[in-house]
């Protein structure tokens, strides 16, 4: 109910903290963005810790992906993974339709406005001329929206003992992937 | 009433180990050291068993001459007990300790070892037991001034403990 906007809008705001706490030379070279992602880390392995406590052991890989997929989202965004796709070695692509944390930046034009500038306008080119993929530089800007729960996969995967790097990447807003790499040790 | 409780790291190094009475704590070391590798066996048993056996509570670990180790069978089925030859030592329990082993979804291991000379202690109580030491874990972890891999220090983890023990005068 009401704390799902809680947590949204504390999001906005730690993405808007950290990036105004931060020198010229951090924005540029992403610290600020591996900062949000340390964050979501370390929360991450405390959801884990608190949402396994009760369920049975994993049997692979795969199933920990489920487990992610379904009851971890739906604790935290109160939906589920709308697509999980797999190469079978390593590579894991979690689809999400209606990204919590995005929804509210596509509604309306007065959030775009609000984004950096240059999103907006990207945006309206693209439509026009009936682009769907985004660039590269608006890529970036929304980075720093997904970084967070990047690293709260991480950190998920990480306390089950999975080390793995986490990306993201948005086609059509609020749908967004979240690219999961495992790393074999 | 447990005599030992030790809480094992996913890289097989203590986080916390408290035992009573204080005097004995290096044997105690030992010991939970060394059902760590039945620990290991138990959990990796159970990648080839059935798919039944997913439960984190693991059981009995084996009996010795001096020391019963409790490692919990994921499915209840009884584990058969080998003879581990360790040196007598001279022990303050005249009578057996128990050893239970617990393996949680993040890979750590809880180890309690327990006095049963007075009560035996049903399986029921020690799953309680280690319910409770498990939700004191995830309150520890949950902590934002708690890096995991350190040591617990935590004031209710230790509360929580004490509660557990014997009281041995």
């Amino acid at each position: 109910m009401a704390d799902e906007a809680l947590f949204l809008l504390l999001h906005n705001e730690m993405v808007t903290g950290v990036y105004k706490s931060a020198d010229q030379g951090e924005v540029e070279n992403g610290r600020c963005i591996t900062k949000l992602e340390n964050m979501g880390f370390r929360v991450g392995q405390g959801l884990i810790e608190r949402f396994t406590k009760d369920t049975a052991r994993f049997k692979d890989e795969l199933d920990i992906m489920k487990f992610i997929c379904k009851d971890f989202w739906t604790t935290i965004f109160k939906k589920q993974i709308d697509n999980l796709r797999t190469n079978h070695q390593g590579i894991y692509v979690l689809q999400d339709n209606k990204f919590r944390l995005l929804t509210q930046m596509s509604a309306g034009k007065q959030y775009l406005d609000h984004a950096p500038k240059v999103l907006h306008r990207r945006l309206e080119i693209c439509i026009e001329e009936k682009k769907v993929q985004i660039n590269a530089h608006v890529q970036c800007c929304l980075c720093k929206y997904l970084a967070f729960t990047c690293g709260l996969i991480r950190g998920g995967l990480s306390n089950l003992g999975i080390k793995s790097i986490v990306t993201a990447e948005v086609s059509a807003m609020p749908a967004c992937k979240f690219q999961v790499m495992i790393q074999k040790i | 009433m447990a005599v030992c409780i030790a809480v094992i790291a996913k890289e097989n190094y203590p986080l916390y180990i408290r035992s009573i009475p204080a005097e004995q704590e290096l044997k105690f070391h030992y010991t939970v050291h060394t059902s760590l590798d039945v620990v290991d066996e138990k959990v990796s048993a159970m990648g080839k068993a059935l798919v039944d056996q997913r439960e984190l509570y693991l059981g009995l670990l084996y009996p010795t001459e001096d020391y019963k180790v409790y490692l919990l069978m994921p499915n209840g089925v009884s584990y058969k007990c080998k003879k581990l030859l360790i040196p007598c030592v001279k022990s303050m329990f005249p009578n057996q300790l128990h050893r239970y082993g617990y393996v949680t979804n993040s890979k750590v291991k809880f180890v309690m070892v327990v006095d049963s000379s007075n009560t035996a202690l049903r399986d029921n109580e020690i799953r309680s037991m280690f319910r409770k030491l498990h939700n004191s874990y995830t309150d520890v972890m949950c902590n934002p001034f708690y890096n995991p891999g350190d040591r617990i220090h935590s004031r209710a983890f230790d509360n929580m403990v004490t509660s557990m023990m014997v009281q041995v005068c």
